[in-house]
């Protein structure tokens, strides 16, 4: 039987622990709240990059990039889009299940995020690049991850490069996906899987004949990186507002949890306390008793 | 009068979106007025100044480099900066100039020297728009 010292000791250090969680929580909805509004701000950017990227492939004549060339896949990368700091949830480990499904041999692994790179340490499997990206990630941080990925592509020494990330459907929700990256095998699928709405292509389906100006390559040449790059800025803001949302949720479940804790210890402190001044009582009124 | 859908998008924000009767952009190969009807054209945009015309008034943006799409009645433009000539602030744009030169001066990874070049850029394009509005 705990002494009631004891319980109150316990009501104490759980009630520290609902202090810090409740605290977390409030930042993780704050910061959650910022990541989906900057995940939501690109959008208007992501249709009209798919309409361009759709009408310039419906308008292409024969021209081949060597980011669409699609060879037999003996070796891949994956860009594994992890978190920083844990306390999120199952998010991770949810995702790096997916990743533990992949074949080791022939895949590599680009990482994003700590904890991403620590677990392909700890599993030892083969990590080609490290990457780390802030709380509002910034274009740079994401042109860095694409750009690597397009030379390991373009030199040959992977055949496919994909990306694995926490994917926002909502706040209460988030699923590990993994999306193409390169080869660009269809270009009107560019940056489709993003989390941009249905595009309207209807009217832009009309077969009109476009001019390049200065020409067909020189455009698309830029024109692909830089949809590269936008697309792994895209996933980086979602893998954020991931977190950010699973962090809230676990630290929500967390300080009720410990609030329910804390009910059930201070009953039953109560009902000790009580136990014992019946105790005393009883005890006085005995002893009274006796010398009377 | 025919007009044209002017759409000036960035990651950040739709800047502008009307209906104009003349647009006024620098490409790759140099400056082009577009007006309604232009055959669809697909290129490049040059960091520098878009002019809209609308109603008899002309509007100035400053935008960074992008992309440009032209269909019959619209033009599209996708940049990495687009801001409105009245909207900027000279005093932030000069700073912001000075900050990217000092950091340029420093020694930088290949990432930062083009993410530094890249602010600088808009920093100068802005300014030089200020000025120019100026005289």
């Amino acid at each position: 039987m705990p002494s009631t010292r004891d319980i109150r000791r316990r009501i104490k250090s759980v009630k520290n622990t609902a202090q810090i969680t409740k605290a977390m929580q409030m930042v993780a909805a704050a910061k959650m709240r910022r990541a989906q509004q900057a995940a939501l701000v690109g959008r208007p950017y992501a249709q009209l990059l798919n309409e361009i990227m759709a009408e310039a492939a419906a308008n292409m004549s024969g021209f081949d990039h060597p980011l669409m060339q699609s060879r037999p896949v003996v070796k891949r990368a994956v860009i594994l889009v992890g978190t920083d700091r844990g306390l999120c949830g199952g998010l991770n480990s949810n995702l790096f299940r997916e990743a533990a499904k992949l074949d080791k041999n022939t895949t590599v692994f680009v990482t994003a995020g700590r904890k991403a790179s620590q677990f392909v340490a700890r599993t030892k499997r083969q990590l080609n690049a490290e990457f780390s990206y802030q709380d509002i990630p910034l274009f740079s941080e994401a042109r860095a991850i694409s750009k690597l990925a397009q030379e390991l592509f373009l030199t040959g020494a992977v055949d496919a490069v994909d990306i694995l990330y926490p994917r926002f459907i909502n706040t209460l929700t988030q699923q590990p996906e993994k999306v193409p990256f390169l080869p660009l095998g269809k270009l009107a699928a560019v940056t489709a899987g993003i989390n941009a709405p249905k595009q309207e292509l209807a009217e832009s389906n009309t077969p009109e004949v476009f001019e390049f100006e200065p020409d067909e390559e020189t455009v698309l040449g830029a024109l692909l990186p830089h949809s590269l790059n936008f697309k792994m800025h895209q996933i980086l803001l979602e893998t954020k507002a991931s977190e950010q949302s699973a962090r809230m949720v676990a630290m929500k479940n967390a300080t009720d949890n410990a609030k329910q804790i804390i009910k059930d210890l201070t009953l039953e402190y109560n009902k000790l306390r009580q136990a014992n001044i019946t105790k005393e009582l009883l005890e006085i009124t005995t002893a009274q008793m006796a010398v009377g | 009068m025919p007009t044209l859908k002017l759409e000036i998008i960035t990651p950040s924000a739709k800047l502008f979106s009307d209906d104009v009767e003349m647009v006024t952009l620098t490409g790759i190969d140099g400056e082009m007025g577009i007006y309604p009807a232009h055959m669809p054209l697909m290129t490049q945009l040059v960091a520098g100044e878009i002019t809209a015309r609308k109603d008899s008034q002309n509007i100035h943006m400053a935008v960074g480099d992008g992309f440009v799409q032209i269909t019959g009645g619209r033009v599209a433009i996708l940049t990495d900066m687009a801001i409105k000539a009245e909207d900027i602030d000279e005093a932030a744009a000069e700073q912001a100039r000075q900050r990217a030169e000092a950091r340029l001066a420093e020694k930088l990874g290949d990432e930062e020297t083009a993410t530094v070049q890249a602010s600088l850029l808009h920093a100068l394009t802005q300014l030089k728009i200020k000025q120019r509005r100026r005289l």
